[in-house]
């Protein structure tokens, strides 16, 4: 399998104010395919938000190295960083706080396009139709991110991270915040995206079962470390790692 | 909890009365040079210290001048100044603020530790020692209130830009290409203009007074500029004997600050989140 994403001994330290370090992520290597959906796995404070920020370039990774279509990104700075953000997109957990207060949906929505090139006019209308993609009307265009709904916005937020047409996909616990029914039409949504198009989805998750219903493989995650790693069928048959086994206890 | 209708109504109006009542005062000290009825500054020895009457509702100075006059051209000194003061310092302490903010490097430390010394004199004190040192004149008077007053707007404009730039929407709309400068312009600007607008709007009052107050000490407009803190300086000694002369300037301030006070408590209440308004 060819691959998209390529991560090797990724490693974040943070200084606290005692002027001790913390590491959050710990010699982190894995690698994603194309058109793969993998899941990565872990209570509160193992590490994935922090793993998924280094992939995405919003926090500066201590040591590590990162390939995206074999293209070290680790580094990557200004005009370069906006060009990989064409392959990589995310979605946040938090809907709502992920668009700008002041700004209408399709502000933002269009923002990528716009900063592409595209005219305003003609960058509205892409996003009236991502929107429709996404399942949702053209009325919300003009809303604000406070008058929707959670799973409404959430879909905006999706909308917005394809609109430059991404690789690969990072969702960060993007369907935490809604609750059971909606998460299970986000899912299908992304799902249903999958087969149009050509993506990858990384997708950062605390709940076994979510994971098991939508991805190929996982990896758990325990502080900073990854702990095991699989096909989604095999780690949740035959879990071998002691924490992996207590993530499953707590399920059931 | 959010405001029901018929309170938002009340915010709404009340913004709407302040703001046409500051903004008639800014259009009145606009064109005072036409509305005032006499010449401002011919003087008439023989008409000295005159009682309100008739021709003078407002009594005359110990020159035989118009306070009516004097009072309607020097609103245009001291509304403009301090006008142009606020506007100066609101926009120069926040650029300031914002690049510190923003870049949280050695810059601003620097300029943070700046602010702090300019903070760290008791304001208008140090106003006056720099307008003492600069000499009298109403742009040093100025000057003087603008180097001591920035620094608020630097720290406001500071703290705002830091939290707004952690928010997850910075990270998306970073994530959709926007470079520095755009997150800047489109994102954080927008978001922290609101409480900064509202300091400044609230300042003007206050400027207006201290300005005031460095003119009636003799540091802001010189003689025979009318200026409402100078008239006063002036005729203070005619204060038991002819008090209409140093009593309707002060007046004109007492006036001028309420409604600029009352707009910017009602620019504040109208942009306050619990209002309801997006």
């Amino acid at each position: 399998m060819r691959t998209l994403l390529r991560v090797e001994h990724l490693t974040k330290d943070f200084s606290t104010h005692g002027g001790e370090t913390y590491r959050a992520v710990d010699d982190v290597s894995f690698s994603l395919g194309f058109h793969e959906k993998m899941a990565v796995i872990g209570e509160s404070g193992s590490g994935k938000t922090t793993l998924a920020r280094m992939i995405t370039r919003l926090t500066e990774a201590t040591s590590g190295q990162i390939f995206l279509e074999e293209e070290n990104i680790t580094r990557a700075k200004g005009h370069n960083l906006r060009n990989i953000y064409q392959k990589m997109q995310m979605v946040f957990q938090m809907p709502v706080d992920s668009f700008d207060s002041r700004r209408r949906l399709g502000d933002g929505i269009a923002e990528s396009l716009i900063n592409r090139g595209m005219k305003k006019a003609e960058a509205w209308e892409e996003a009236e139709r991502l929107l429709g993609e996404c399942g949702l009307g053209k009325e919300f265009l003009t809303r604000y991110p406070h008058e929707v709904s959670g799973g409404q916005c959430q879909r905006a937020a999706i909308a917005r991270a394809l609109a430059i047409q991404p690789k690969l996909l990072i969702l960060d616990e993007a369907t935490s915040a809604l609750d059971m029914t909606v998460q299970k039409e986000i899912l299908g949504l992304l799902d249903s995206l999958q087969e149009d198009r050509d993506m990858s989805y990384l997708f950062i998750c605390h709940d076994l079962a979510l994971v098991q219903a939508f991805c190929d493989r996982m990896i758990v995650m325990q502080k900073g470390k990854i702990v095991e790693e699989g096909t989604t069928d095999q780690v949740i048959r035959h879990p071998k790692h002691a924490y992996t086994k207590m993530l499953m206890d707590s399920v059931l | 909890m959010k405001k029901s209708r018929k309170q938002r109504n009340i915010v709404k109006f009340r913004l709407v009365v302040f703001a046409s009542l500051a903004g008639l005062l800014i259009l009145f000290s606009l064109f005072s040079d036409k509305l005032c009825p006499m010449d401002p500054y011919l003087q008439d020895l023989s008409n000295a210290k005159a009682a309100p009457s008739f021709v003078h509702p407002l009594g005359t100075d110990r020159y035989g001048r118009d306070m009516l006059s004097r009072i309607i051209v020097g609103s245009k000194t001291s509304i403009f100044s301090t006008l142009l003061l606020v506007t100066f310092i609101s926009v120069f302490g926040s650029m300031i603020g914002l690049i510190c903010g923003w870049f949280e490097n050695t810059i601003d430390v620097i300029l943070m530790r700046i602010a702090d010394m300019f903070l760290a004199f008791p304001g208008l004190v140090f106003a006056l020692a720099v307008a003492a040192v600069l000499g009298g004149g109403l742009q040093n008077a100025i000057i003087a209130l603008a180097a001591i007053s920035w620094p608020k707007y630097a720290r406001l404009a500071r703290s705002q830009t830091l939290t707004q730039k952690k928010a997850t929407y910075i990270k998306a709309a970073r994530l959709a290409g926007d470079s520095d400068w755009k997150l800047i312009v489109r994102h954080i600007l927008p978001n922290i203009m609101g409480p900064i607008l509202v300091t400044a709007v609230l300042d003007i009052g206050t400027m207006m007074m201290e300005l005031a107050g460095l003119s009636f000490l003799g540091l802001g407009a010189k003689p025979p500029i009318a200026e409402w803190g100078s008239m006063m300086s002036e005729t203070r000694n005619l204060l038991t004997t002819q008090p209409w002369v140093t009593l309707s300037p002060g007046i004109a301030i007492f006036i001028s600050v309420v409604i600029f006070n009352l707009f910017g408590e009602a620019v504040r209440d109208w942009l306050d989140p619990k209002n309801g308004r997006s």
